[in-house]
């Protein structure tokens, strides 16, 4: 549902895209291969800069034996036996209270790419430039062609009443005396006109509401934390299913539990380095005190973190619901994302662009079923691609092949079926 | 010419016209209305002023509630999120039924830490993941409201006693041991049966302690005579699969006898049919009053209940061709037997549900003639179901009364409601120091006790269970435990001096036993552990103790008036099951009446006692006792013990046998779905030194009043279409294979042709409507009445899959039953006396999701139209509760929600008002907080006006394809199986997609197309179920009437119904 997109967000997604892939471009090519894997495979535990679960990685060749970059990758790949022979990584399993998790996959150049990244952004920054946004710009048209409407309607309503002065005038010159004009309010053509005008309208707006009942568009509650998707989804590309991983397996997308928060909170105590963050009044938000929430829940105190574990956390964090469905709808979110191939994107929005998320989809039927109209399913057109599943559809498979469809949509395969969606 | 008949109700057996007339409506009820009369809508009682000053209310009060603002929804992920768990994906944990003896290995549905499923085991390799309906009910005692939540102690004496919470279970264990300390004399531990090893080692390691197993209905009858007859006192397994001829004398085999999930597997193999080579086992019953099992038999013979011992000599001498046969009645059918038996040596088996130790010894001797042991019967692995000794409790209950027991402690047992002689157990238990109660909810004896324990629910718990030797079947909780409960075996232990906890010593006991954790572990994941199979063991058999049973049996009196039997229901049981709602709403599967116990009663002494006479009697007489629900009840008397109950008249019952179910009247704090439902009859029992005996001679009076009893059958009416049912015997199968494909070819020759007269297709010409196109899936069922035995485990696993309300009592008496899924029981007899039966025809009928549904084209919304997968959908947000479709339904299986029965309305007083009444108390139970957690969180709770009805299961169709498409495959055969389907212990319902030409549904329709059928085929609906015949072993030939397959008054009938479709469609 792209074209739903308000064309401010777009340009905001655009712009905020451009300006994350320059900064990525400054530098060689395995920084950003080197970034991938470290947001991939260290960030859970290492931070470049602070210490985490594990130590802080800036200037790691000066320790131990790092500078060479083998026995980097033996490390990594088997701490366990690298440990064995090693007094050094055994002095950091003491300090640090567990060993490191292995990877056995991570080859040479992932080493090489990762240190490049890590000694890339060791180094201070020269200060970035501030992000800036376009307001969106909603129903401007509207608003223009209401304008419009309106002055050209003042000006016949003027029109009529001096056509109708000069008349009397000319009337009068001529010495027909006639009687002496309604007052337009009085006049039952204009009541007429105003009366339906107020029916149609009136009406029309009574349905629109009446439709509307129940829908939460633009819903945009305040959050016991202010958790900035923005920082998190945008600036520091943390993919959503870390997350919302039940999305990829459940019906639910889910909101993750305090000790995956903990996984990064642990190590990222304060707020630094991001923009300032605005709620919707424009105050400006202290950071580090909204981590501080999380880390109250916790039970977390970062002058004391290796003594902190989950078992800990004292109570869970109540957010508040944004996307709510009626309960006679089934919704699963594993079918849409896993089977269906769609982007959390389509139907939430540019999520990465929020700090506070709103609901950007009207999520009534109707949106739901002119997605179902439109979009095409992983068929499988040939045996290359798309999904087996659909292998059983004969008929769509001949009507392919002879030319009959071009593509199958989910309408195709019952989705617009109410008991797709209601049972 | 045939005289076969196949009918529902007296009423339309014996006065059809009248009783057609009485079920033209759809809905019986008059329309709440009042006042409206015939006056019309101006004249009437709540005129137009009214009808403005509501409409204005309405619309007032509608502005407001949709003005309210929308609530804020808090979503509360965990606070440390257990690494395998996702929230919205249920998970599966092997666990095992165990109540009272009765083992069935499951698998237990968690979703979101709450169990909401049971599912049979299919690694269990004798139950084949089957269940019964008390199995699949369990997971809503889970839930149940009137479950003892703490430890409590007694306070106070006599009528101000009451029951306080002990806080902890260290107080409570400091107290009830220094009570055992002081109490003296010895300390008794009172079960049910107990299979859990365990638990017996626990118990054997007790110092002192003495351990007497008591079972509510008792088998020690059975016990002592294979003890007499050499076998030890055990009871084998019995393979009904490996026998040709089976022969019960009154065991409910298929019901309530030992483990009837077992044997519903082993006697489907004889009766599941291969139409190349068309055979079965052949099935005789003896009994006195029709059981399910004596339903499904071929041949039936009824005696006396005192007569079974006679029954078994005389069946005894005649296949060692000694003796006269005494029975005179059924000589005949003796003779035809002992021959059947003589000429399959090792292939026949005859069981016994006698609790009398002669008639056991006797049949064991029948069993040793026959050469069963060793084939059909298996002493190398016998059964610990029941090991209770009658002796054994009737000693305890004297030692009780005499003093010398100081501290007794009970634990499943309950003998203050169904010992024969309650009133000596209570007297005696009050000469009991120190009383202590372990069972779960406050049951009559538990009332009676000082101190209170009560035990988790087996879904909480941990344990294990030997069902049989060689078979190991695990426990493990599924949940964490409710309330303040602690497994009984927790008690023995500290009690003892072990202060380990019984989860602890389980775990120790098994990983010494198995060798490794990991071994534990595997036991735990599968749920079960077996022996390789190996051969049937023959034991040694010793014919000592049979002169003097014969003698006993010869001199026992004879009983000449009326006598009464007591039987289980497969619902309630020995009445655990009472205090479940899903179990009383049950029909039953004879009788199809819910929430009641009743006198079945024969055609013969309605006639004597009420002067009802449903045989020849005046036309509306049968009608009348037919369609109204208040019930003649007669007294019963045995000795000093009276009862009143109402009847209900049953065919093919032996003329002087009243039946009464056992476990209903319980007593008032087990709940309301217990109290107050039907009478305790337990007290007719009687002991006799030895065992306790379940019939006794009986006194029978007209008690002058009626009373109401809840039947379901009655319900829906198919107007006299006969095409429902098929049934035949063996013989005209073998004779006439072809009677059911030759109407279907009729119906395509007649229907079918296009107007060129070149092709035939009847589901495309015989309609008006294009076809509905399934390019992908067409789900389609089979549903194979040879192995239904109507025991109803597919009902509740409905009711607990599909959230299917449940509606009380009164309600059932208003038609407003909800089950999605009920099994209709036919009589079939002569058409001239019913009460000569000939068969008993269970047919499982749901939504048949026709192609060319009825239903679909009448509703004004459309809430109910075609799905691209062959489904007919129904969906209840878009319904307005017209209840065309129910109407239009010629299978009556949509069901409308005349209240609001889950509490799902936005208003909350509608559960209770004037125009609709006030609902059953259980109705308000079924919505408490605690009870909805058994609701399944994928299908919609569905609020009042709307219809609803079977769905193919759908969420789980659903869930398969999704599972199918995230590994990137075709949906394979058996991914998606509905709830009825994995409840059967006959595997009598097959599901899959007919488009699959490998699949289980394809393969089972094409190699049956002599016993396949739809039901009303000729009403061109094209249902998506389809049926296999029901057929009898007997030799009787039906002939058919025309050339051309069915009978020619069906003929005809197929026609009239053609142009009423017709007429419909235009």
């Amino acid at each position: 549902m792209i074209s739903c997109k308000p064309i401010g967000q777009r340009l905001t997604a655009l712009f905020l895209s451009l300006f994350i892939i320059s900064i990525v471009n400054t530098s060689a090519q395995d920084i950003a291969a080197g970034k991938a894997l470290f947001m991939s495979k260290c960030a859970a535990c290492h931070n470049v800069l602070k210490k985490g679960t594990g130590p802080a990685l800036a200037g790691l060749e000066e320790r131990g034996k790092w500078a060479d970059h083998n026995e980097l990758l033996k490390w990594i790949n088997n701490p366990a036996a690298y440990m064995a022979n090693d007094p050094y990584t055994q002095g950091l399993k003491n300090e640090y209270g567990s060993m490191m998790t292995g990877f056995p996959d991570v080859t040479l150049k992932d080493v090489d790419d990762m240190v490049a990244y890590i000694n890339d952004a060791a180094k201070p920054k020269v200060a970035e430039g501030p992000v800036v946004t376009e307001e969106p710009k909603d129903n401007q048209n509207a608003l223009i062609f209401g304008i419009i409407s309106l002055i050209l309607g003042i000006i016949a309503l003027i029109l009529m009443q001096v056509n109708s002065n000069l008349k009397k005038m000319s009337d009068d010159s001529e010495g027909i005396v006639r009687p002496d004009p309604v007052p337009f309010y009085r006049n039952k053509v204009y009541i007429a006109m105003a009366s339906i005008i107020f029916f149609v309208f009136g009406g029309y707006m009574v349905a629109k509401g009446a439709i509307g009942l129940g829908r939460q568009k633009e819903y945009q509650p305040e959050q016991p934390i202010y958790y900035s998707h923005k920082v998190h989804a945008g600036i520091n590309q943390i993919s959503c299913l870390y997350c919302h991983g039940s999305a990829w397996d459940s019906k639910h997308a889910a909101i993750p539990s305090v000790n995956t928060c903990m996984n990064c909170h642990k190590a990222i105590v304060t707020y630094e380095k991001g923009p300032k963050l605005y709620d919707e009044a424009g105050n400006e938000i202290n950071g580090t005190a909204e981590i501080a929430k999380l880390h109250a829940a916790a039970g977390f105190d970062p002058n004391n973190a290796n003594k902190w574990d989950p078992s800990m956390i004292k109570k869970p964090i109540e957010w508040v619901k944004i996307h709510n469905l009626p309960d006679h709808v089934y919704f699963n979110h594993s079918q849409h994302i896993r089977a269906g191939n769609v982007q959390c994107q389509s139907c939430h929005g540019e999520i990465t662009a929020m700090d506070e998320v709103k609901q950007v989809s009207e999520l009534s039927m109707g949106w739901c079923i002119n997605c179902h109209r439109e979009t095409k399913v992983n068929f499988n057109y040939d045996s290359t691609k798309g999904n087996k599943y659909y292998s059983i559809y004969e008929k769509f498979h001949n009507d392919f092949k002879s030319g009959k469809m071009d593509s199958i949509t989910v309408k195709d395969i019952g989705g617009l079926e109410c008991q797709k969606c209601h049972y | 010419m045939s005289q076969k008949k196949y009918w529902q109700s007296f009423g339309e057996v014996n006065d059809n016209e009248n009783f057609q007339k009485k079920q033209q409506d759809e809905f019986k009820e008059e329309l709440p209305f009042e006042g409206f009369d015939d006056k019309g809508l101006i004249d009437a009682k709540a005129p137009r002023r009214d009808f403005l000053k509501y409409l204005g209310f309405s619309t007032a009060a509608a502005t407001l509630a949709a003005s309210c603002k929308i609530p804020v929804k808090k979503a509360i992920p965990y606070a440390n999120k257990p690494e395998n768990l996702v929230p919205g994906v249920a998970k599966y944990y092997a666990t095992t039924y165990v109540q009272d003896g009765d083992v069935v290995p499951v698998v237990a549905k968690v979703r979101d830490g709450r169990p909401i499923k049971i599912e049979g085991n299919d690694l269990c390799s004798y139950t084949n993941g089957g269940t019964t309906a008390r199995t699949q009910a369990s997971v809503l005692d889970l839930y149940d409201t009137h479950r003892l939540r703490f430890p409590q102690h007694r306070v106070g004496k006599g009528a101000d006693a009451k029951f306080e919470e002990v806080p902890t279970f260290e107080q409570f264990d400091k107290m009830v041991g220094e009570a055992i300390k002081n109490a003296g004399g010895t300390t008794v531990l009172l079960t049910s049966t107990i299979v859990s090893p365990s638990t017996k080692e626990i118990i054997a390691n007790y110092p002192g302690i003495r351990h007497v197993q008591y079972d509510a209905v008792s088998y020690s009858g059975m016990l002592l005579a294979n003890e007499a007859s050499g076998f030890g006192r055990k009871i084998p397994s019995y393979d009904f699969g490996a026998a040709k001829v089976i022969v019960s004398l009154g065991a409910d085999f298929l019901g309530t006898w030992l483990n009837s999930v077992e044997n519903a597997k082993g006697y489907t193999v004889g009766r599941k049919m291969d139409e190349k080579n068309p055979s079965m086992s052949k099935h005789y019953q003896f009994e006195g009053y029709l059981s399910l099992t004596g339903a499904s038999a071929d041949e039936r013979f009824t005696h006396r209940p005192s007569e079974t011992g006679s029954v078994a000599l005389d069946l005894l001498n005649a296949i060692n061709g000694t003796g006269e046969i005494t029975t005179k009645s059924i000589a005949a059918g003796i003779k035809k037997v002992a021959e059947d038996l003589k000429a399959n040596p090792g292939a026949g088996l005859v069981v016994c549900g006698s609790n009398d130790k002669n008639v056991q010894v006797i049949v064991n001797a029948i069993n040793n003639a026959i050469g069963a042991y060793g084939k059909t019967i298996d002493w190398n692995k016998p059964v610990n179901y029941r090991q209770g000794i009658d002796a054994d409790f009737a000693q305890l209950v004297a030692d009780m009364e005499a003093g010398s027991v100081g501290t007794i402690l009970i634990s499943g047992a309950n003998p203050a409601y169904n010992y024969h002689d309650a009133a000596k157990f209570v007297a005696a238990l009050s000469k009991v120091k120190v009383t202590v109660s372990f069972n779960e909810r406050m049951d009559e004896t538990t009332e009676l006790c000082e101190y209170v324990a009560p035990s988790h629910h087996y879904l909480e718990s941990w344990g294990d269970a030997e069902p049989k030797t060689g078979v190991l079947s695990f426990m493990q909780p599924t949940i964490y435990p409710l309330f303040k409960t602690r497994p009984f075996q927790t008690s023995l232990l500290k009690w003892s001096g072990n202060n380990t906890d019984y989860e602890v010593y389980f775990k120790n006991y098994w990983t010494g036993k198995l060798g490794s954790e990991g071994a534990f572990n595997k036991i735990l994941q599968d749920g079960i552990k077996e022996e390789a199979p190996a051969a049937a063991g023959a034991g040694t058999y010793n014919g000592g103790a049979v002169t003097t049973a014969i003698s006993a049996i010869e001199s026992a009196k004879k009983v000449t008036g009326a006598e009464v039997v007591l039987y289980q229901k497969t619902s309630i049981g020995t009445g655990t099951g009472a205090t479940n709602p899903w179990l009383q709403e049950l029909p039953d599967a004879i009788s199809k009446a819910t929430w009641d116990n009743y006198a079945l009663i024969s055609m013969s002494m309605a006639k004597e006692v009420l002067g009802l006479n449903l045989i020849d009697g005046s036309e509306k007489e049968s009608n009348n006792y037919e369609y109204y629900p208040q019930k003649p009840v007669i007294k019963l008397t045995v000795g000093k013990k009276e009862v009143e109950l109402p009847v209900l008249v049953i065919p093919g019952m032996q003329a002087n046998t009243i039946a009464v179910a056992v476990g209903y009247g319980r007593g008032e704090k087990l709940g309301k779905t217990a109290a107050g439902v039907g009478k305790n009859v337990y007290p007719f029992s009687s002991f006799d030194g030895t065992t306790i005996s379940y019939h006794a001679a009986v006194t029978v009076a007209d008690a002058g009043r009626k009373e109401k009893i809840a039947q379901t059958q009655i319900h829906n009416s198919y107007e006299d279409r006969v095409e429902v049912v098929r049934e035949t015997t063996l013989a005209t199968l073998t004779k006439y294979p072809n009677t059911i494909p030759d109407y279907r070819h009729h119906l395509e020759e007649t229907y079918g042709k296009s107007q060129d007269g070149k092709t035939t297709s009847y589901a495309k010409e015989g309609t008006l409507y294009p076809q509905h196109e399934q390019p992908g899936i067409k789900w389609g069922m089979n549903i194979d009445m040879n192995a239904c035995y109507g025991c109803g485990a597919c009902v509740v696993a409905c009711h607990a899959e599909n959230n299917v309300p449940v509606v009380g009592k009164s309600e059932v008496l208003r038609y407003h039953d909800m089950h999605w899924l009920r099994i209709d029981r036919y009589f079939v007899s002569d058409d001239k006396n019913p009460d000569e039966l000939k068969g008993v025809v269970f047919q499982p009928m749901m939504c048949q999701h026709c192609d060319n549904a009825p239903c679909e084209n009448v509703c004004p919304v459309a809430a109910t139209n075609h799905s691209a997968e062959g489904v007919n959908q129904m969906t209840y947000n878009r319904c307005i509760g017209t209840r065309y479709c129910a109407n239009n339904c010629p299978f009556k299986v949509r069901r409308f929600n005349w209240a609001d029965y889950t509490g799902a309305d936005s208003f909350g007083d509608n559960q209770d008002q004037q125009l609709v009444g006030k609902l059953d108390p259980v109705v308000f139970q079924m919505n408490d907080d605690l009870t909805r957690m058994v609701l399944n969180p994928d299908v919609t709770v569905r609020s009042r006006g709307v219809i609803e009805k079977c769905s193919f299961c759908f969420q789980r169709l659903q869930a398969a394809k999704l599972e199918a498409k995230k590994q990137d495959r075709p949906l394979k055969d058996g991914d998606a199986k509905t709830a009825c389907q994995t409840a059967c212990s006959a595997n009598a319902i097959v599901f899959g997609n007919v488009h699959d030409k490998d699949s289980a549904i394809t393969k089972v329709r094409a190699e049956n197309t002599q016993r396949g059928f739809y039901v009303l085929e000729q009403l061109h609906v094209l249902p998506n179920v389809s049926y296999l015949a029901k057929v009898r072993n007997t030799a009787e030939i039906i002939e058919p009437e025309g050339h051309h397959g069915p009978a020619k008054t069906e003929h005809a009938a197929g026609q009239k119904e053609e142009k009423k479709a017709e007429e419909a469609h235009h």
